[in-house]
């Protein structure tokens, strides 16, 4: 295979698991609580400075892995806790406003705390090489990603079809007052959706600093868009769906800067946000998912 | 989209008119007074403090429009920052001195190259360019409901923001157009607000503003009573663009520079910050709280300096959202105007 085009696959791959993992966060919670989170895409970030301050702490790697998930977790049930729980049951709209409102919160917090110089990270060095198979390599660090998000993913569908949570989860997504009508712990079935979701984006975040080198405390606010389109691609509400709409959206966007001329790269968020309002016009539902919702 | 105050609104505007002449009367004393105000301002205050006062004026009729779109209609857009910015460069690439412009921007055509307009044409076809805009986008978007409405125009801020920074030949990229001419000041300003204000106020309290209300409350009852939803909703999108890109055309020529970043995601949602605590279709709301905030920003600011911690007055503006979120959801004065208001300016009697 043609080196440039297997690297412009494998970038595009890794991109994709990078937004995979937030969007599949933001359609769980969605899922479940009707709830356009913000918010989300700022645990991104939360998941890149833990990732910081444990590699300056001089954890090993694979523990901060852990910690990442853990910090990631943790933040997703306080915010649900502190401000999401109270206002359950207002409308729509208060709903995302809240979201808004902790999305500027958070963001301006890592601001004060962190100032909005980006610092530089890095994996170690042995992330960093290549690796080479059958006349073509790639970059471990996209290798890394793509394998364990694979995993992590896998895990997580095993969460979700094959345990008593899960199939709570899938209960209350499917209707909340039936749910507790039949025994379900619903706060508690939300709550852990938020911690699965956020720990999941906190991840995304340790291989967005690995990925691009640098980070500051307004990353997570692009992803946390782009993972809403990449939802809206799948269709919003569902995992899978999620989980595809990201390779695809990360595949589209490499394909369109290796694609086109040089001078066209500048306008890939264009690009991406153009695609979105298309598909909302078309396929409001998404591609996969069959018409069930009123959007549109 | 459900709050308790709209049954009240909708009582307050079936209350039959008694002298409309009394309302016009106290609305020019208010506009006399107004302007008496910023005289003593000029006078007495540094220029500082005088600038604070037409931002906080512009700022004003930015949440009075938001009203009309999001408040009124029910349209959750977030796409003001995208409508200001379109206006902002339409305004200053015409009023941008013609000896410098064919050379900083060579992407322009001839014609438009070497034209240099005055401040109130060039605002008046930034206001046309955005509602064009407006009607295209608005088309394909007002299908959308609820937070993918908000979403989309969301997206269109990220779209206007790539397109000013990548059209480098018209725009100047990145680094924006600075050492625009100082056309407005605070006259500018206050004009702007009273007529934005005037506007939505005639709206609000017409059948057009009624059937924009029915439109929010049930646009299925809404259409079968014989409203062409479409239409309003697109004429509601189109209303608050134009006076979205009047404003942003006024702001750079106020603070003389233009950037792609200049208005931004951050605005848009300090905007819909001030619509609701304000309370959604609120006119009044707006305008107290597009005060509140401004002030409350900019006297944190030296605070913020002085401590190192960049970021404070956001964090406490989007706290003070969700404590209002939390207390009063319907916003400090619902979808209506407060009594007095209403007696001392549509001379109706109120219930």
């Amino acid at each position: 295979m043609n080196q440039y085009l297997f690297q412009q696959l494998i970038n595009g791959l890794a991109l994709g698991s990078l937004y995979a993992l937030v969007a599949i966060g933001f359609s769980m919670i969605y899922g479940i609580v009707r709830l356009i989170n913000f918010a989300h895409g700022d645990l991104v970030m939360i998941g890149a400075f833990s990732t910081l301050a444990l590699v300056t702490a001089g954890v090993p790697w694979p523990l901060i892995l852990v910690f990442v998930l853990a910090i990631g977790a943790i933040a997703g049930m306080t915010i649900e806790t502190i401000v999401f729980r109270p206002i359950r049951g207002a409308s729509q709209v208060t709903g995302f406003i809240a979201t808004l409102a902790v999305s500027i919160a958070i963001q301006n917090s890592a601001l004060m705390i962190l100032s909005g110089q980006p610092r530089n990270f890095l994996f170690p060095a042995f992330m960093r090489q290549r690796v080479g198979f059958g006349g073509v390599n790639a970059s471990l660090t996209d290798i890394a990603i793509i394998v364990l998000t694979l995993l992590l993913i896998g895990g997580l569908f095993l969460v979700v079809y094959r345990t008593r949570l899960g199939t709570a989860m899938r209960a209350t997504a499917e209707n909340l007052t039936a749910a507790r009508l039949m025994g379900v712990a619903v706060n508690r079935t939300i709550l852990a959706a938020f911690a699965i979701g956020s720990a999941l984006a906190a991840v995304s975040g340790l291989f967005w600093g690995g990925k691009f080198g640098q980070i500051d405390p307004l990353l997570g606010f692009v992803p946390g868009l782009k993972a809403f389109v990449a939802c809206v691609i799948g269709g919003v509400g569902s995992i899978g769906g999620a989980m595809l709409g990201g390779y695809i959206l990360g595949l589209a966007e490499v394909l369109f800067v290796g694609l086109l001329p040089q001078e066209f790269s500048g306008y890939r968020d264009t690009f991406v946000f153009l695609l979105l309002i298309v598909i909302l016009l078309i396929r409001p539902s998404g591609l996969f998912v069959r018409q069930t919702e009123e959007r549109a | 989209m459900q709050t308790p105050s709209q049954t009240t609104s909708m009582a307050e505007t079936a209350s039959a008119p008694t002298t409309p002449r009394r309302g016009f009367v106290a609305a020019i004393l208010t506009i006399v007074v107004a302007a008496a105000a910023v005289w003593a301002a000029q006078q007495g205050l540094n220029s500082y403090l005088v600038t604070l006062l037409a931002l906080l004026f512009i700022n004003a009729a930015l949440a009075v429009s938001l009203t009309l779109t999001n408040g009124l209609t029910g349209l959750f857009s977030l796409g003001h920052p995208a409508f200001m910015t379109i206006g902002a460069y339409v305004a200053a690439i015409l009023t941008f001195s013609a000896r410098r412009k064919g050379s900083m921007l060579p992407g322009l055509p001839d014609w438009l190259a070497s034209t240099e307009l005055s401040m109130f044409p060039a605002l008046l076809i930034a206001g046309l360019v955005g509602g064009l805009v407006a009607l295209a986008i608005g088309w394909a978007v007002l299908r959308l409901k609820g937070h993918y409405l908000a979403v989309a125009t969301l997206g269109l801020i990220i779209v206007v923001q790539g397109l000013a920074t990548n059209w480098d030949g018209i725009t100047r990229g990145g680094a924006g157009l600075s050492g625009l001419p100082r056309h407005v000041n605070i006259w500018w300003a206050l004009g702007f607000l009273v007529i934005v204000v005037a506007i939505t106020w005639r709206i609000k309290y017409s059948s057009l503003g009624r059937a924009m209300m029915a439109v929010r409350e049930n646009e299925l009852a809404a259409s079968c009573s014989g409203i062409n939803a479409a239409r309003l909703k697109i004429l509601a999108f189109v209303i608050g663009a134009v006076m979205a890109a009047m404003a942003g055309a006024l702001l750079a020529h106020l603070i003389s520079v233009v950037t792609p970043k200049t208005y931004s995601v951050l605005l848009a949602f300090n905007i819909v910050v001030m619509v609701v605590i304000g309370g959604s279709g609120s006119i009044t709301g707006a305008i107290v709280a597009a005060t509140a905030i401004t002030v409350l920003s900019e006297a944190l600011r030296p605070v913020e300096e002085s401590i190192g911690l960049y970021g404070m007055s956001q964090v406490i503006v989007a706290l003070c959202l969700i404590v209002v979120l939390y207390l009063k959801p319907g916003g400090l004065f619902g979808s209506g105007e407060p009594a007095f208001v209403r007696r001392l300016f549509s001379g109706r009697k109120t219930q």
